[in-house]
């Protein structure tokens, strides 16, 4: 394969390759070295894992009372038999 | 009698015995932390193979049931997770069927793989006639705050939930799973019988959108 540039537009459709570490050690290289040289990707990457990281600040759903009082009563039936 | 070799079962987490042996117990403090933590990820996989949300919330139930039936039998091939949300998915995809759900799972899926769907729009990047092809029109605009290391407030977290919810089913489900729950990539690839590369595409989609929903969100007056 010939040592392509890796253009900005093709930078941002492969960063969560980057970050699942799915890239080649070649690909992963040319990545790094771009957002090195490149404010907006440099910028845009850490937007992403900004976004990430406040998503794992949400927090989980949580399951309705009455659902979970259905589910106590169900376990309590289950025990008796 | 066959000749097959018995091979050793896969051990499991010393946390999943715990959970397992209190719950063969009776132990209803186990069954209710079990509960809180898996019952809304179930309604949310049921909902992608079944017509409406309370058709999803009687498949979690059913579920429950399921593993409360099976519970003295469960050998510990998978870990007790992937053997609940197994169920889960074998009753919600018998009751899909049996509703003849317009779409069916799979063919969501491929829907949602399709379309072409790139991470930033393209008019944002210089074309072939410019100076540099591919490169950034204008660089993005920096996010004043660091918004993760802020606490959250409850208008940006509001929005942030809206903005998951608008995703397409599959998306949602993804970046649910995985960057709110903490799933592992392989964790929701079992679940959701999706290989690496497919929930990798559908994860990249929903955080592209994500990323764009907080852009708009910080930068608008």
């Amino acid at each position: 394969m010939t040592e392509e540039k890796l253009t900005c537009q093709q930078l941002v459709e492969i960063v969560t390759d980057y970050f699942e570490d799915k890239l080649s050690p070649e690909a992963r290289a040319r990545f790094e070295a771009h957002v090195a040289v490149c404010p907006g990707c440099a910028t845009y990457v850490e937007q992403m894992q900004q976004t990430i990281r406040t998503l794992g600040q949400l927090p989980p759903e949580s399951i309705p009372e009455d659902a979970q009082e259905k589910l106590l009563r169900a376990f309590r039936e289950w025990k008796r038999t | 009698m066959d000749n097959t070799v018995n091979l050793p079962l896969p051990v499991l987490s010393t946390s999943d015995l715990t959970q397992l042996e209190a719950l063969r117990q009776g132990d209803e403090a186990a069954f209710l932390a079990l509960v809180r933590e898996f019952h809304p990820a179930l309604v949310r996989i049921a909902s992608l193979y079944v017509s409406d949300r309370s058709v999803a919330e009687e498949v979690a139930q059913e579920t429950w049931l399921g593993v409360l039936k099976g519970l003295e039998r469960f050998e510990g091939r998978s870990s007790l997770k992937t053997w609940i949300f197994s169920i889960a998915t074998n009753i919600a995809k018998t009751r899909g069927q049996r509703e003849r759900r317009s779409l069916p799972f799979s063919a969501l899926i491929e829907s949602e793989l399709e379309a072409d769907e790139p991470a930033v729009p393209p008019d944002r990047f210089q074309t072939e006639a410019d100076k540099y092809p591919g490169g950034w029109v204008s660089f993005p605009a920096a996010w004043d705050v660091t918004v993760d290391q802020q606490f959250l407030s409850g208008e940006l977290m509001g929005y942030l939930e809206q903005a998951i919810k608008a995703l397409p089913p599959t998306q949602c489900t993804v970046i649910t799973l995985r960057d709110i729950e903490g799933w592992t990539s392989e964790e929701v690839c079992n679940v959701l019988g999706l290989d690496e590369t497919n929930q990798r595409v559908l994860l990249h989609r929903a955080r592209s959108k994500v990323r764009r929903a907080l852009d708009q969100y910080l930068h608008a007056e």
